[in-house]
């Protein structure tokens, strides 16, 4: 559980987010090493989200730095940040809804290897770009549905979709925010096993709720509560921690269902 | 290679943008393509036809209605494909028909001239003031455009070197190349009109194609999750703009190749808002769904209503009403598509 | 400066005048699309049957009581219209398609209206005891105006206490600004939404009533009617009350200055006012506070 003496993938520091006198986060240091599985988990309005939301780029912090591969990315916004290799998901799939399976992944292709903004139809190179996002779907078990409209898939399938958008964008750590959330038992356990079937040099973090979800995927846990990092190391040392039991896991041991299972 | 015989191929229907925002839930239904095919190539040919069997003020209406489709195809390259409804479409319309007069009176009856001259012009008008209008959208940028439109509207109405708001008069009568013969038979220049059209038909079809017409349409579905994706969508966005605008200002070309006069009634408010629900009407998002919108509401408009005492505003207006409730998805989506439930948009 | 206004204070009090009736016309407009997100445009055809309603009964020596009767019709007229509208609107799900709906209901009573009354400008009287004129910074100034200004600052101080000060105003207030959550607690938001879309109705029937001593009635006249209040709207901010007065006030100065002091320019300056608006305040001046539409 070291590699600290390597530069490590994504590194916070002093991360800090305030809304007027709320403070959502509050100074989070955090490194997680180069193909990590790393969870982020935290009793309900810990700051998950609005970590998550720092990190991802969609909100600009208030202080602190976010580094990714060494380099300072805190001024990027979301997309900036997706073209250097830090890519999320959305907890409620925001896929392309009236496109086709296919055309979702072939967006993200495109913005990775093509030319996304060209106007005019090439086929050779139109076919490549098809190709590569035909293989994005086989990883995640989508190809026969490569025709089907968006919108139709199920909400198991569209985080399958999702996965494969994400893969597409060539990423060096991917975010995922609450992918398990509304998903059925089934649907959980194949989602797992995708998240477990990635290439191992993508690094992985994941906000996440259920916490069989988090300790069957995660080689490392932090916990976040009141915007604080409390508690950060292997699963074993986190469900052994004190302060997480008593902010987090101690009491509502019996009411896990709860946030595992509606959330 | 990714396509083994054991996978699906991607269908062909697919792979048109124009099956983009149709189509309900089942898989594996692409539109018969032979059948689409033979379709076209019938309705091709009776637009090709046309002269040979209709009298010179039918055919004035038919090469009218091309124009206005022209027009509409631009509208909905932005309402239907990209998702931002417009209502300025008009404003690069009346710029290119302005030009294409201009360039008729004080230099040369060419009207491939023309088309070059009026299309530049609009593009560029949209190029300029799609650089601060698509930084908005949703309503914002319905009124951001209405505006655009009306701003136009008003200046034409008021400018002596276009005519102000007695119109562009005398324009003479186009000819194909520079220094050709003018074409005076109604039959011909409906035909440089239907080819303008089929020409703009061809780039809005090769534009929704192509990777900018799939980002368009990931900029309707989702532009919060195209950034995520890397993506910056502004760029996206304007060149989607200064297209339409380019064709917008083809459609006014041949517009006044057709009519040889232009005012500025023929870009008010009310043009704006019948080439957008045209768009609505026909189905956004497909492109021949809003060529059959135009169609319908220019032949109710010039045509029908001349059958029954001037009473086109009255025919349109039930048109609209009942087809709200009978055409959910507009004409494209009338009969095989189950309705798709597409993201609402949140007003700003 | 003090010429300046001196020379110029009529017109700027034309520009109120102008304003009230805007106000009328436009707080509807904002109120159903901040409630019901529903753009509404069929507004203009109300508000000119409003108009036509006053060619109907003002003739000529209008008395007082002729006159709130035919105000009177008018709101009923309205209020029946925006229920109706509010009906047909409420099965239709997109903002394009209510649109076309809306715009096509509006054709429709543009084309009835034109058989019943004409084509030509049908004028209206004014009421004769207020056809006259009174001093205003010392010149004479139709006595109507004043009466229009006094009328809507009245509606408007009426429209804002109910709104801010009353239960129903909360639960419109809420509507506008998170209607699924008003759904949540239980209450029936058609009912409110019918009701505000009547409301709405009933004062751009009112609105173009009045107006119709001075803008006549004719056809045509409804587009114009609804851009202004459109113009207003969105510059003052959608569902806000305060933003479309203070998007009336502005559009009825610019319209009427501009008109007095660069009246080449004047037909431009409204939509460039409106475009320098959006793009600086994509939300408008004043935007109600809302979550939903946030």
């Amino acid at each position: 559980m070291t590699g600290e003496e390597l530069e490590p993938i994504l590194r916070l520091e002093g991360l800090t987010l305030r809304y007027g006198a709320l403070t959502a986060v509050d100074h989070v240091d955090l490194s997680i090493r180069e193909g990590a599985r790393h969870a982020l988990i935290g009793p309900n309005g810990a700051g998950k989200s609005s970590l998550f939301s720092v990190v991802a780029g969609a909100v600009r912090a208030t202080e602190g730095r976010v580094i990714l591969g060494g380099k300072d990315i805190s001024s990027l916004n979301e997309s900036g940040r997706a073209r250097v290799g830090l890519v999320r998901t959305f907890q409620h799939s925001s896929l392309f809804l009236g496109v086709s399976v296919l055309d979702n992944v072939r967006l993200a292709v495109e913005r990775a290897h093509g030319r996304p903004k060209r106007p005019w139809p090439m086929p050779r190179t139109d076919r490549v770009i098809t190709e590569k996002a035909m293989s994005h779907l086989g990883a995640v078990g989508l190809v026969d549905r490569c025709n089907a409209l968006c919108g139709a898939l199920s909400h198991g399938e569209r985080r399958q979709l999702e996965v494969a958008m994400v893969l597409a964008c060539d990423p060096r750590l991917v975010l995922f925010d609450e992918p398990t959330a509304g998903m059925s038992a089934a649907e959980t356990q194949r989602f797992s096993e995708l998240v477990e079937s990635l290439p191992a040099e993508i690094t992985t973090v994941v906000v996440e709720h259920d916490l069989d979800v988090v300790f069957r995927l995660a080689d490392r846990v932090s916990v976040l509560a009141a915007g604080r990092l409390i508690a950060d190391g292997s699963p074993d040392e986190v469900r052994a921690d004190a302060a997480v039991k008593e902010a987090y896991l101690g009491k509502p041991r019996s009411a896990e269902p709860l946030f595992g299972g509606i959330s | 290679m990714m396509r083994s015989k054991a996978q699906p191929r991607p269908s062909a229907a697919d792979r048109t943008g124009a099956s983009a925002s149709t189509g309900g839930g089942r898989r594996h239904l692409p539109r018969p393509v032979l059948v689409s095919r033979v379709a076209l190539g019938l309705a091709l040919l009776v637009l090709a036809a046309l002269p040979l069997f209709l009298a010179p003020y039918p055919i004035g209406l038919a090469g009218r209605i091309l124009a206005f489709a022209l027009l509409v195809v631009s509208v909905d390259l932005l309402t239907g494909v990209t998702g931002m409804p417009t209502l300025g479409q008009v404003a690069y319309f009346g710029t290119g028909a302005y030009a294409a007069g201009l360039v008729g009176i004080h230099m040369d009856s060419s009207a491939v001239l023309q088309l070059l001259v009026g299309s530049a012009a609009a593009a560029l008008l949209a190029l300029l003031t799609g650089a601060v209008a698509v930084r908005t959208s949703g309503i914002v940028f319905l009124m951001v455009t209405l505006a655009i439109g009306e701003l136009v509207h008003r200046f034409a109405d008021s400018f002596a070197p276009v005519g102000a708001s007695n119109g562009l008069a005398g324009i003479p009568p186009i000819s194909i190349l520079p220094g050709g013969e003018p074409l005076e038979l109604a039959g011909f220049i409906y035909w440089w009109v239907l080819a303008v059209f089929l020409l703009g038909m061809a780039v809005a079809t090769l534009v929704v194609k192509s990777p900018l017409g799939r980002s368009m349409r990931g900029v309707r579905d989702g532009e919060k999750r195209l950034h995520a994706l890397g993506q910056q969508t502004y760029p996206v966005k304007l060149a989607a703009y200064t297209i339409a605008g380019g064709l917008a200002g083809a459609a006014g070309t041949a517009w006044v190749a057709q009519t040889r006069f232009f005012s500025p009634g023929d870009l008010g408010f009310d043009v704006a808002a019948f080439a957008l629900l045209s768009v609505v009407l026909g189905g956004a998002g497909t492109l021949w769904g809003p060529v059959i919108g135009a169609f319908v509401v220019i032949l109710v408009r010039d045509w029908l209503s001349a059958y029954v005492d001037g009473r086109g505003a009255l025919m349109l207006g039930v048109l609209f009403v009942v087809a709200v409730y009978t055409l959910p998805r507009g004409i494209a989506g009338a009969r095989w598509r189950k309705p798709l439930r597409r993201p609402r948009r949140t007003s700003p | 400066m003090l010429s300046w206004l001196d020379a110029n204070a009529l017109s700027m009090l034309n520009g109120v005048a102008l304003a009230a009736v805007l106000f009328l016309i436009a707080v509807g407009l904002s109120l159903v699309f901040g409630t019901m997100d529903v753009l509404n445009l069929a507004h203009g055809a109300v508000s000119l049957t409003g108009a036509y309603i006053g060619v109907a009964f003002l003739e000529r020596d209008t008395t007082i009581p002729l006159f709130v009767t035919a105000v009177l019709a008018a709101a009923a007229f309205g209020m029946v219209a925006g229920v109706v509208l509010a009906a047909m609107t409420s099965s239709v799900g997109d903002h394009l398609r209510q649109a076309l709906l809306t715009l096509g209901v509006a054709l429709i009573a543009g084309d009835v209206l034109r058989e019943i009354f004409g084509a030509d400008v049908e004028s209206v009287s004014a009421p004769a005891s207020l056809a006259g004129a009174v001093s205003v910074f010392g010149r004479p100034y139709p006595l109507y105006r004043l009466v229009i200004i006094g009328i809507s600052a009245a509606i408007a101080v009426v429209l804002y206490i109910v709104l801010e000060r009353t239960r129903v105003g909360a639960l419109v207030r809420a509507t506008v600004a998170d209607r699924a959550m008003v759904e949540a607690i239980g209450v029936r938001t058609n009912l409110v939404l019918g009701g505000v879309f009547g409301a709405g109705a009933a004062l751009a029937a009112i609105g173009g009533l009045l107006a119709a001593p001075i803008l006549g009635a004719q056809p045509g006249l409804d587009d114009t009617v609804l851009l202004l209040a459109l113009v207003v709207v969105v510059v003052g901010g959608l569902g806000s009350l305060r933003g479309a007065l203070v998007g009336a006030l502005l559009v009825g100065q610019v319209q009427t200055l501009g008109v007095a002091l660069a009246s080449e320019y004047a037909s431009f300056l409204l939509f460039a006012a409106m475009a320098i608006v959006l793009l600086t305040r994509p939300r408008g001046l004043l935007p109600a506070k809302t979550g939903a539409h946030g």
